[in-house]
């Protein structure tokens, strides 16, 4: 049944529509590849009663010919996604166990258009990481590994199950978060695409918060296409959430292969940073040779000030953080430890709840928001994130999308950066700028280094213009020709 | 703007973590290297700026005040660590 797993979703739910096949086979394929990939660590939760349950519904209404979009199509959530009846942990000790009475709009939006849950894919911890390793449950193994090496390394973070699940075709696509780069960096480290929308374009309801002005809710998938038919379905104007934006969901896919002729690619200089992979710099000009041959003008542009993008992030994302993460007391749910008194309760709740880097991020949001101290940090940084906007603004008055690296590297070793956090945090250096201007942005493979480690490339657009980033990304893919798959060793 | 020892003690209690006083030195020399690099900020002209507070401008929208879901006590106890007959039961909290 291996041909089934290898299947793109767009190619699955056209032979889903013909009858090659049914969703029971189809999900079964995906059950068993889940299984026997237990290795990676990418599942905290399987559910493969519930798939064959949804997989039946699903061939049901293909019989009667009422079929949803995505009906029948094998899918991983990342485990910050709220799913009714079945455990939601964000990978914490501190929810353990919480079982969601509600279900996440993004969620409820794929199974309203038959998707079947294969199960809840490992994060890191509240989505705080760029390696996986601040998981409870352990961190995710990539599937790709170094030429010749044996060494586990790194999917990227936070969404890292998410791109090793999809990268190991043990579904066909999966939901993920994006507060600094979590959807692109673990992409660009396991070969696939994947895509944070605009600020507002997906609902947060019942995803788990980390920073609410920042987070983003995005599919990781095999090609642009299956992004684009994944994204259709998870976008859309939510009431529950008053970030929402009530905004049309265009058919995001009917922008996948359009032609880019006469689109002007702007590249920013900033992004050259120092030690920086030659090999980086060189796929960067490749993708400019792509999208020049594909018929784009190409124009450099200045975002001067990128380099401030990430310390401004760790002033923001840890103090929305410190606040939403308030709620973990061990009252209304989760775990709750022993005290003398109540304070004790909750001290000790925490303590033995929250690992090393969810506790760091709130006690740097807690410093920074504390008395005296707010203007100096989070006001300052606030408007800093509006010049890194305007930035933005500016560079759109000369072209329509940018390209830059999406990584300043390629997957690295598990434990190589665990001890200094700001060389962790440097992961997303080329990420961050976009979620502080809730711009969308894409991760797209785009070639192998010299290990045969993927690399990506990322497209950023205009606030609510995902149809360009696709157009985009689509002639990259083509020119790019990425098919490489990580070699099955598990 | 050194974090001292006491600064830790001081936010560790604010944000309700225990920390073991062992952690504290280490916990101050870590938050110092963050907030150092974070320092770079003082760099950027930010007179007259206007903070940024959402990504895309848009108003709050308002709805009216009814109940939309909830009403099932025993829904929204189901997850608590101590309930009784749909109440949360809490660690004492006036002595």
């Amino acid at each position: 049944m291996s041909a089934l797993t290898s299947l793109t979703l767009k190619a699955a739910l056209d032979g889903l529509k013909a009858k090659s096949f049914s969703a029971v086979e189809l999900t079964q394929a995906h059950i068993d590849a889940v299984e026997a990939a237990r290795p990676l660590n990418a599942f905290l939760l399987e559910t493969p009663v519930k798939a064959l349950e949804m997989a039946v519904l699903s061939d049901a209404r293909y019989a009667t010919g009422t079929a949803g979009p995505l009906d029948g199509a094998p899918l991983g959530i990342k485990d910050l996604f709220a799913t009714q009846g079945v455990r939601t942990t964000a990978a914490s000790k501190i929810l353990d166990p919480f079982v969601p009475p509600y279900e996440s709009t993004v969620t409820s939006q794929l199974w309203r258009d038959g998707a079947v849950m294969l199960g809840k894919l490992n994060l890191d911890e509240f989505a705080m990481g760029s390696s996986n390793e601040t998981s409870a449950f352990g961190p995710v193994i990539n599937p790709w590994r170094k030429g010749g090496s044996n060494q586990a390394l790194t999917p990227g973070g936070s969404s890292g199950g998410s791109a090793a699940a999809v990268a190991a075709d043990l579904c066909l696509g999966a939901t993920a978060t994006d507060t600094g780069g979590s959807i692109r960096q673990p992409a660009a480290f396991t070969g696939t695409v994947g895509i944070k929308p605009t600020y507002g374009r997906c609902s947060r309801w019942g995803v788990v918060a980390f920073a609410s002005s920042l987070d983003q809710a995005g599919p990781i998938a095999k090609t642009v296409e299956d992004a684009a038919i994944l994204l259709t379905s998870m976008a859309g104007h939510d009431p529950k959430d008053s970030t929402s934006l009530n905004v049309e969901v265009p058919d995001f896919a009917a922008f996948v292969g359009n032609s880019v002729k006469g689109l002007r690619i702007g590249v920013p200089k900033e992004y050259r940073v120092d030690g920086m992979p030659p090999e980086i710099e060189k796929l960067w000009a490749d993708g400019v040779a792509w999208l020049k041959e594909a018929g784009c003008e190409i124009v450099e542009v200045s975002l001067p000030h990128t380099k401030y993008a990430l310390p401004a992030y760790y002033i923001v994302a840890p103090a929305e953080a410190s606040s939403n993460l308030a709620r973990y007391d061990g009252m209304r749910y989760g775990r709750r430890a022993q005290g003398g008194n109540l304070t004790e309760v909750y001290e000790n709740t925490r303590a033995e709840g929250f690992g090393d880097e969810v506790k760091r991020r709130i006690l740097i949001g807690t410093y920074v928001l504390s008395a005296g101290y707010y203007d100096a940090y989070y006001l300052k940084a606030q408007k800093v994130r509006r010049k890194i906007a305007d930035d933005f603004d500016r560079a759109w008055e000369r072209c329509d999308a940018l390209l830059t690296p999406t990584a300043p590297s390629a997957a690295f070793g598990l434990g190589e950066n665990t001890n200094d956090p700001i060389a962790m945090y440097l992961n997303d250096v080329f990420t961050v700028t976009t979620n502080l201007a809730g711009l969308p942005s894409m991760s797209v493979p785009a070639g192998l280094d010299a290990n045969g480690l993927p690399l990506g490339l990322q497209i950023i657009g205009r606030a609510l213009d995902e149809g360009t980033v696709f157009s985009v990304a689509g002639a990259l893919e083509k020119a790019a020709g990425f098919r490489s798959k990580a070699d099955k060793w598990w | 703007m050194a974090i001292d020892a006491a600064t830790v003690r001081k936010v560790a209690r604010l944000a309700r973590i225990a920390e073991p006083e062992a952690r504290i030195e280490a916990l101050a020399q870590e938050l110092n290297g963050i907030m150092q690099w974070i320092e770079q900020l003082a760099e950027v002209d930010t007179d007259g700026v206007e903070p940024m507070t959402s990504a895309v401008a848009a108003t709050l929208p308002l709805r009216d005040d009814v109940v939309t879901m909830g009403g099932d006590a025993s829904l929204v106890t189901a997850n608590a660590p101590k309930s009784l007959d749909g109440f949360f039961v809490v660690p004492k909290v006036v002595e």
